[in-house]
């Protein structure tokens, strides 16, 4: 973990307020594994005191990339980031998720840009394994290629049927475990909204299907001081204790995770 | 000539007046990879209660121009957790270590700082009677000049170590407070906690956080604390550690002409944690050249 003040080299709007930043940052990326975020100071944001958290989508060579979506006050300024901009980032912060074992199939169910870190992921597991992508929309289904480009299967869904299956994206999951599940051991690691998280999470747990999931919340500080980010967790002893998703996390096993009702 | 940066509060020694305020930097080893403790006049750990305590639900933090507003609500893992876990860290570093309490009851406070007084490797213990997030003790202790002297009286026959009351802001006159901390044998005082704060989300119309409330930190307080850290420190002996909002060395150095003896680096810890060294090394620039030999003589010449 490292704070380095970093160069932009490249940012590019891809759609629907989606942009992807490339910066320069060598000491960061020579220690970042898949599931690990990053935490930035957003520059030009006026009256902002706090750094903003974003997962890493891609490590080359000395190069982060992060894909974001302008959704708040700090993205939409992010979005105004200029090539040669000098940010400083905080990093790589949190855990990484499990590699699972040759003998076990990897499935990815993502929702939205939630693919980044899972996509970061793929290219390191030892086997190829299936996506199953979701979204709102199909300006919503990001990173495809990258899945292409290590031979992945992919399922895709939106909510509004403008690509893949209409609905949800646990709907083409279910559909390929009842058919797949059991012949092979899959593993799954899935990163998206709350909701889609419970409901693979549940899912999993129900099935004693492996789960890893990349949890989300406001942080304050990234780095395990502020007590901002804390979920419930059984501990290995089946207590329920506090952990904090910057630090303990972001990825926790599907198990071990207290859902609180909304 | 090189100017002497250390200050003596209250037998602490400390290599140089920056301190960490409670709360904002854990308990030490959450920071240790990105700063040489070392380089901190002494560290305040995040506030200790008898008992492990949960805390407040989530959302517990809200970001607001020029600062944020957080409802943790004491969330931490008791004495013997805090004793076992972070204090044995901590005795590697040349650091002083200031251990903030609060408690529910009289009786909370007395008990834990009696139980922290048993442990090698404190140095002195902060009394937090000014929290905002919790509903029983914390700041209604620290509003009521009668229940701020019960507390302090209280910890005071319990502990040898020195003790420092942290005080709240949310009091028509600080005067009061700080010298009813004085008069109960507190041997140092810091301000200020939070300010009782509300962020509402207006989508959901509703509060934001969820404990409704919260205390405002962050460099939109700064300027309150310096007129409350000048206030106090007008009226007492004791020394003052002073906190709210400082971000730069130029915000510290304004706490230290008000009258403090020392100075906390909060919020602006989330943001930047090296931070510290550079505060450090501001003041000492400072010092240069005004020609100043000790800390002291910076609040000799307001």
């Amino acid at each position: 973990m490292d704070i380095e003040k970093v160069i932009v080299e490249e940012h590019e709007y891809v759609g629907n307020d989606y942009s992807v930043l490339k910066f320069k940052a060598p000491i960061v990326a020579g220690v970042a594994s898949p599931g690990q975020f990053i935490h930035l100071l957003i520059p030009r944001l006026e009256g902002s005191i706090l750094r903003r958290p974003f997962s890493i989508y891609k490590v080359e060579g000395e190069f982060i990339y992060i894909l974001y979506k302008a959704v708040g006050r700090g993205t939409k300024v992010l979005m105004e980031v200029r090539v040669g901009d000098k940010l400083s980032v905080m990093g790589p912060l949190g855990n990484d998720f499990p590699v699972c074992n040759e003998d076990e199939f990897p499935v990815f169910i993502a929702g939205g840009f939630g693919v980044a870190p899972l996509s970061f992921l793929a290219k390191t597991l030892p086997v190829k394994g299936h996506l199953f992508v979701g979204g709102a929309s199909n300006c919503d289904i990001l990173c495809i290629d990258d899945f292409e480009a290590v031979d992945c299967k992919i399922s895709i869904a939106t909510v509004d049927g403008s690509v893949g299956e209409q609905g949800f994206v646990t709907k083409p999951f279910m559909t390929w475990y009842k058919e797949f599940g059991k012949k092979c051991k899959p593993v799954i690691y899935s990163c998206g909204p709350d909701a889609m998280l419970r409901a693979v999470g549940e899912f999993a747990v129900a099935n004693d299907i492996k789960c890893y999931l990349s949890l989300d919340k406001h942080m304050g500080c990234g780095i395990g001081a502020c007590l901002a980010c804390v979920q419930k967790v059984y501990d290995a002893e089946g207590t329920i204790v506090q952990k904090r998703v910057c630090k303990d996390g972001p990825i926790f096993s599907a198990e071990s995770i207290v859902w609180e009702e909304e | 000539m090189k100017p002497d940066l250390s200050i003596d509060i209250a037998g602490i020694k400390m290599k140089n007046p920056i301190t960490v305020a409670s709360g904002t930097f854990g308990y030490g080893p959450e920071y240790a990879d990105l700063v040489d403790l070392n380089e901190l006049g002494a560290i305040t750990v995040k506030g200790i209660s008898r008992e492990p305590w949960d805390g407040n639900s989530l959302p517990r933090i809200a970001e607001v121009f020029g600062g944020m507003v957080n409802a943790i609500g004491l969330q931490n893992p008791g004495v013997e957790g805090f004793c076992e876990k972070y204090l044995p860290f901590l005795r590697n570093y040349d650091l002083p270590v200031i251990v903030n309490i609060w408690g529910k009851t009289v009786v909370d406070y007395a008990e834990t700082a009696r139980m922290l007084s048993d442990h090698e490797g404190i140095d002195a213990l902060e009394v937090n009677i000014s929290c905002p997030n919790i509903k029983e003790g914390g700041i209604s202790f620290g509003t009521v000049p009668e229940s701020s002297a019960e507390v302090i009286s209280a910890v005071r026959k319990v502990t040898k170590l020195p003790i420092i009351p942290k005080l709240s802001p949310n009091v028509s006159d600080i005067k009061v407070f700080a010298k009813v901390a004085e008069e109960e044998g507190a041997d140092a005082i810091s301000l200020i906690n939070t300010i009782p704060a509300m962020v509402i989300d207006i989508d959901k119309r509703r509060p934001f956080l969820a404990n409704v409330t919260g205390g405002l930190s962050g460099p939109a307080i700064h300027p309150v604390a310096v007129k409350m850290v000048w206030e106090a420190a007008s009226v007492v002996d004791i020394p003052v550690i002073a906190m709210g909002g400082a971000v730069d060395a130029k915000t510290v150095i304004e706490f230290l002409l008000a009258g403090a003896t020392a100075v906390a680096l909060g919020t602006i810890n989330f943001r930047n944690p090296l931070t510290i060294t550079e505060v450090v090394k501001g003041i000492e620039n400072y010092m240069v050249k005004n020609d100043f030999e000790s800390v002291d003589q910076i609040k000799m010449n307001f």
